[in-house]
């Protein structure tokens, strides 16, 4: 059985006027997990967070904290926490004040040597410790975003709300931040919901991804379940990048499917769901699926290299035939010379395993 | 045009400095200087009428910008709040309050005032009976109230520049961290806008303080400074009112300055 959601959204839906911002939302959030809402500019998913912190309250639907219906409850009385993008940092404080604005809002109010201890400990988590008395806005970027931090896990939130808090650091900074984040969060066990853009960021540091898609969720699973499983077209592009080749369901092998691609081409595909025969598909295959061998291979596609570019780890090929006019595979920096050489116009073969595409439902 | 720059500030210039310079001249002429001295400094804050003067304008100028200042706060931040077409309506009634000359300020006012007290005071009278009524009239109180409305304009002008500049998420970031309203304005909106309040408040004292036009046609028997000094004139420009000039025109710009020094751009 798994344990009771710490928040839950049931068919919620925002709108701003006209616009509707999030649309029949269906989610539940597991204590203590690492969940990223990722998706393109103006999808919804900073709406989605802040119907949880409390700052818009949700046209349709229900949102539920620890069990507890929340539907206009204001933020000051959730018991989550938020770390803001700018960061939000109040500038007529210094970093112990900021870090214990928290803190000193509670009633009863605790004791000064209190809030000093609890303050000092959340500025060592973040790495700070000694840096109470600065003023803020004399610290870094990064600095300024460890406060931020602090200052929000230090009331001990049910869950911890980032929304893309790493966006206004540079790329190395970035890095290091997500890498001490995620052990932030498994140290603390709280739940952090994260929003980002960045798929990169979204699927090397949470549990579960919710992909968003103009205000609805495309799909929620774990990174691999996205890459491994895309339900659509839509997730199959947005995580990793693929191969797009249309096709009609011909037959079932096994859990496999039998489809046939443009003048004849077979394919036998993984399909996360049965398809009945003729239906129409696209078949989604990864480039670093797609095996390139020199041309004549038997059982190889034959195809002709359109472009080639050398990207250091691996060398990218773009392909094209009759059928497929545009396909993408990869060479890695340790296979063949060869093959890793092969110039623009050169003919060749590409072939794949059973089993490696596929099959999305046309949508 | 570096000429034409220098002339205008030459015009603007010279009469004040006339004024400051003939207020230490030691002969008793405004036309003519016959060396230096401070004499009517001392001549002019002995001067018990002057004392009154000023005393009336120093209570009237503090309390209508004390008041000014709450109640254009207030309603800086309780605009700050509409949105929309309404807003636009609200910013331009307060733009107009700001521009609309003295003159029109003192009439209206006047005629407001009195009407008002026409029909009051016969209603107190009968309510109260007796052989003194309680009167309301012309005075301090309706000095007050006219200086006190138009600088409350120039107030929530002032503080809605600031509160418009101010980081809206410093408010959200407070509730989420368990701010009630009321708290988050004391702890934080109010930090953030003080220079503004302040900036503001000056204003409105300076404004009240200098202020002839709207004096003139609500003080009724009392007596400002600027009403003191326009009714000695008619007897004739004395160094005496130069001193006071000058004196008022130094206070008023050291508040001033200090005003801009304070709504000066600052990084952060
Ligand atoms: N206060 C608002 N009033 C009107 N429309 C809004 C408001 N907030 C958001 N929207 C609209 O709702 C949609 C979703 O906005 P949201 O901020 O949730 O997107 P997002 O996924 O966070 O995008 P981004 O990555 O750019 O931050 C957008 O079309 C946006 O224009
Ligand atoms: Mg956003």
């Amino acid at each position: 059985m798994e344990a009771r959601p710490i928040a839950e959204l049931r068919a919620v839906t925002k709108r701003y006027g006209v616009v509707t911002a999030a649309r029949g939302l269906n989610l539940s959030i597991r204590p203590g997990e690492f969940l990223s809402f990722l998706g393109p500019s103006g999808c919804g998913k900073t709406t989605a967070l802040r119907m949880l912190a409390g700052f818009e309250q949700a046209t349709e639907g229900e949102v539920l904290i620890d069990g507890r219906v929340v539907n206009g409850v204001p933020p000051y009385l959730r018991p989550v926490n938020m770390v803001f993008q700018q960061y939000a940092l109040f500038p007529h404080m210094n970093v112990a004040q900021n870090v214990g604005y928290g803190l000193n809002q509670r009633r009863p109010r605790p004791s000064r040597a209190e809030v000093a201890a609890e303050v000092e400990r959340a500025l060592q988590m973040v790495r700070l410790a000694g840096f109470s008395d600065r003023r803020v806005w004399e610290m870094s970027g990064g600095q300024q975003q460890r406060v931020a931090l602090a200052r929000a896990i230090v009331n001990r939130p049910k869950i911890l709300l980032l929304d893309e808090p790493m966006a206004a650091l540079d790329k190395k900074l970035r890095h290091e931040m997500q890498i001490e984040l995620k052990s932030l969060q498994r140290e603390l066990g709280i739940t952090f919901v994260l929003v980002t853009h960045d798929q990169e960021e979204a699927l090397s540091m949470s549990d579960r991804v919710c992909i968003m898609d103009h205000g609805q969720i495309a799909q929620i699973g774990t990174p691999e379940d996205l890459y491994d499983r895309p339900q659509s077209r839509y997730v199959a592009d947005f995580v990793g990048r693929s191969n797009f080749i249309p096709a009609w369901v011909m037959g079932m092998v096994g859990d496999h499917i039998r489809a046939e691609g443009p003048e004849g081409l077979s394919f036998t595909a993984r399909t996360g769901a049965p398809l009945t025969i003729g239906t129409e598909i696209l078949l989604s295959l990864r480039p670093e699926d797609i095996q390139l061998a020199l041309a004549g291979a038997p059982d190889g596609h034959p195809m002709r290299i359109t472009h080639r570019i050398f990207l250091g780890e691996h060398t990218e090929y773009h392909l094209s035939s009759s059928a497929i006019d545009h396909l993408v595979t990869v060479v890695p920096r340790g296979a063949d010379a060869v093959l890793r050489n092969l110039t623009v116009g050169t003919e060749v073969a590409v072939c794949w395993r059973e089993g490696a595409p596929l099959a999305l439902t046309r949508d | 045009m570096r000429l034409y720059v220098i002339a205008v500030y030459l015009f603007l210039y010279i009469p004040i400095g006339i004024i400051a310079l003939f207020s230490f001249n030691a002969g008793r002429h405004a036309a003519q200087f016959a060396g230096f001295s401070t004499q009517w400094y001392g001549k002019a804050l002995d001067n018990p009428f002057v004392i009154d003067a000023l005393k009336t304008s120093f209570t009237v100028a503090m309390t209508s910008a004390l008041l000014a200042t709450v109640c254009g706060t207030l309603a800086a931040v309780a605009l700050q709040g509409i949105r929309g077409r309404l807003r636009m309506v609200y910013d331009a009634l307060i733009y107009m309050a700001v521009m609309v000359p003295g003159i029109v300020i003192g009439i209206a006012t006047l005629i407001t005032l009195v009407t008002v007290f026409d029909t009051l005071n016969p209603l107190l009278a009968t309510l109260f009976g007796g052989k003194a009524p309680p009167q309301l009239g012309l005075g301090k109180g309706s000095l007050i109230a006219a200086h006190g409305l138009f600088t409350m304009a120039l107030v929530i002008v002032i503080v809605r520049a600031r509160l418009q500049g101010m980081d809206r998420t410093l408010l959200e970031a407070a509730a989420d961290l368990g701010a009630p309203p009321m708290r988050s304005f004391v702890q934080i909106t109010l930090p953030q806008i003080a220079p503004a309040v302040l900036a503001g408040f000056l204003l409105a004292f300076t404004f009240s303080f200098d202020d002839f036009i709207v004096a003139f046609f609500v003080a009724g028997s009392e007596t400002t400074l600027p009403i003191y000094v326009f009714s000695s004139i008619r007897r004739g420009v004395t160094p005496e009112i130069n001193a006071i000039g000058a004196m008022v025109m130094a206070a008023s710009l050291v508040l001033l300055i200090t005003a801009q020094m304070i709504l000066r751009p600052r990084k952060r």
